[in-house]
């Protein structure tokens, strides 16, 4: 059966303000001391009045315009009523008819560097709840409720229904992902839930060649990994097919309503979430307690001067300035920020963006991965490194003898010792890996070590090329730090005379 | 606009604001709910044509406040008005929907 997977996704971002947004209680992680972050306005006691925080519309704005939305110049506050034991007020103020930022878009790119364009359709403010934690005997203990979190600023982003592939639904939120990095607007810990994802999902199912039909949208909640997106999504495509498959129900049939399913992820599926009594009605309404927000094409100008650089412009000047492959720029700039910047001192210190690339890419890389650790607290700094790929570029260490210094380096640094620039000097001197150039020596050693190698000899002359290599072998091992490659054609040009 | 309110809306929208009405309520209310909304239905005389709509009876914008952390309540006190906790948490009837 041929169909088409529909997906868009509704992304939640916990703004990384240093207070809430309606309020001046302390927006910050602390599951550990529940409900010491609260005030009578984010507990929706009576009389209290919000006020709207300054830096949150900034972020917002920040964000709206990174995703190529239009900011919209008059924006309004509303109310979303439903009852929830999270939710004190018991409503939510959102963004209804003027959300902050519209009609913009994300676009990611292929290693072969294919563009995909999903559009956003709105990016709106509104306030977090707090966390419910639910008794999981199964005795029917009450569930407690932290308002700790309860009015933390969220930028709610959603897409259009561009998607069509699980894969493509974890790539861009990657991209996004890697995209509020860079501008510094969230923590982006989809484990402490200041990024969720939820994924709206149906197929358009081609029945008989000519006409479509469409199964009904399933909203899936939960899903707090890239990880997750993708097997959620993929499960809920198969589960949709053979769902229609078996009853034929599809969008405009009696009684079909959008449906809401969680993810489990350990055990690999998708669940019906208790269906609510009618379809949700959330009598959204202007608040009455919030003034609107305008702000003027000069204001956004200013915004938008002072972002800082997008990972994909970032790629694209990694291309033109360095030199890299599409695929060597992505792996350095889809680590993050800091990893960029990393890369980019090396490759001014040294003078070879390439040589750069390779070690960053390769060496940091995994002693990161081995160590946990992220590049800011490497112990071999990028001025570091960049001194030592230099000695690479001037000739005085081969890749190899760099790679002997790197290692001692790290090993120091786990004895607890401070690197310091001037021990690359010392290691280099210390295991005589200073590349040596002196031809007049390499040339004794060659004809001495050529004295007692006949047997080598007379078969790289018959045609044996690997021979010649315990000769090399025997110069090294005279004169320590000389660069094989080099002694290698020394040799054959003094063979074959 | 002007269809007459039903019992079957007053019921809904009891529900929606969990509110538990009898019959007689559901009655009376369907009566005095009915009259308000006849009232504010005067308005649509006016000619509205070409009349932004309100977004807010003040004519105020940009009410801001800077990103300044100001002190909040001890937990004690942010727990002090509610029917039951247990000094960490406020408590409430088990949830079923983990929604
Ligand atoms: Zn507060």
């Amino acid at each position: 059966m041929n169909f088409t997977t529909i997906i868009g996704l509704e992304v939640h971002v916990q703004l990384n303000t240093r207070t809430k947004i309606f309020c001046g209680c302390v927006n910050k992680f602390n599951p550990d001391q529940p409900n010491t972050q609260t005030c009578p306005v984010c507990l929706g006691l009576p009389g209290s009045l919000p006020v709207i925080n300054r830096e949150a519309i900034h972020l917002g704005q920040m964000t709206g315009l990174a995703l190529n939305c239009t900011i919209t110049p008059f924006t309004k506050w509303d109310r979303k009523q439903y009852f929830y034991p999270d939710l004190p007020k018991g409503y939510q103020t959102s963004q209804f008819d003027l959300p902050l930022c519209q009609n913009g878009y994300i676009e990611t790119f292929s290693h072969e560097g294919e563009a995909r364009r999903v559009r956003i359709l709105r990016a709106h403010l509104e306030e977090d709840a707090g966390k419910n934690m639910h008794d999981e005997s199964g005795r029917g203990r009450d569930s407690q409720v932290d308002l700790n979190r309860a009015g933390t600023p969220l930028l709610e982003i959603v897409s259009q229904p561009d998607i069509r592939s699980a894969q493509e639904a974890k790539a861009i939120l990657e991209e996004l992902h890697l995209l509020l990095t860079y501008l510094g607007v969230s923590d982006c810990n989809m484990q402490e839930g200041s990024l969720r994802c939820d994924a709206n999902v149906n197929l358009h199912i081609d029945t008989d060649g000519c006409s479509k039909v469409a199964t009904p949208i399933v909203e899936v909640k939960n899903l707090n990994s890239f990880r997750s997106i993708e097997a959620a999504i993929e499960y809920e495509v198969k589960r949709q097919l053979e769902e229609f498959q078996k009853t034929g129900r599809k969008i405009g049939d009696p009684g079909v309503e959008k449906e809401t399913r969680g993810w489990d992820m350990e055990r690999g599926y998708t669940f019906a979430q208790r269906g609510k009594e009618e379809a949700a009605d959330y009598r959204y309404f202007p608040c009455p307690d919030l003034v609107p927000v305008t702000t003027s094409p000069e204001r956004i100008e200013e915004i938008r001067r002072s972002l800082p650089e997008f990972p994909a412009q970032r790629r694209a000047r990694y291309r033109q300035e360095f030199g890299l492959s599409l695929y060597d720029a992505s792996v350095i700039v889809n680590q993050g920020a800091g990893l960029a910047r990393y890369f980019e001192t090396v490759a001014n210190l040294c003078g070879d963006a390439k040589q750069a690339a390779n070690w960053v890419t390769q060496d940091v890389q995994r002693d990161l991965n081995d160590r946990k650790l992220t590049i800011g607290e490497f112990p071999i700094s990028a001025e570091l490194l960049g001194q030592l790929l230099k000695r690479i570029v001037v000739g005085d260490l081969t890749v190899k003898g760099a790679r002997e210094v790197y290692a001692q380096l790290l090993a120091d640094s786990d004895e607890g010792q401070t690197l310091l620039v001037d021990w690359i000097d010392a290691i280099i001197e210390e295991k005589s890996l200073k590349v040596v150039n002196d031809t007049g020596l390499l040339d004794a050693a060659i004809t001495s070590a050529l004295e007692d190698s006949q047997k080598a000899i007379d078969d790289y002359k018959a045609g044996k090329q690997q021979a010649l290599g315990a000769v090399v072998g025997k110069v090294m091992k005279l004169v320590k730090g000389a660069d094989a490659k080099v002694v290698r054609e020394m040799l054959i040009r003094k063979i074959d005379g | 606009m002007s269809e007459a309110l039903t019992p079957e809306t007053v019921r809904k929208v009891a529900r929606l604001a969990r509110i538990q009405l009898t019959e007689a309520d559901v009655d009376r209310f369907t009566r005095q709910l009915g009259q308000v909304l006849g009232y504010v239905e005067m308005l649509s005389e006016l000619n509205t044509d070409g009349v932004e709509p309100l977004a807010h009876p003040l004519e105020i914008e940009n009410v801001l406040r800077e990103d300044e952390p100001t002190p909040s309540l001890s937990r004690e006190a942010a727990l002090s008005n509610s029917p039951k906790s247990d000094g960490k948490y406020f408590l409430v009837p088990q949830i079923l929907d983990a929604g």
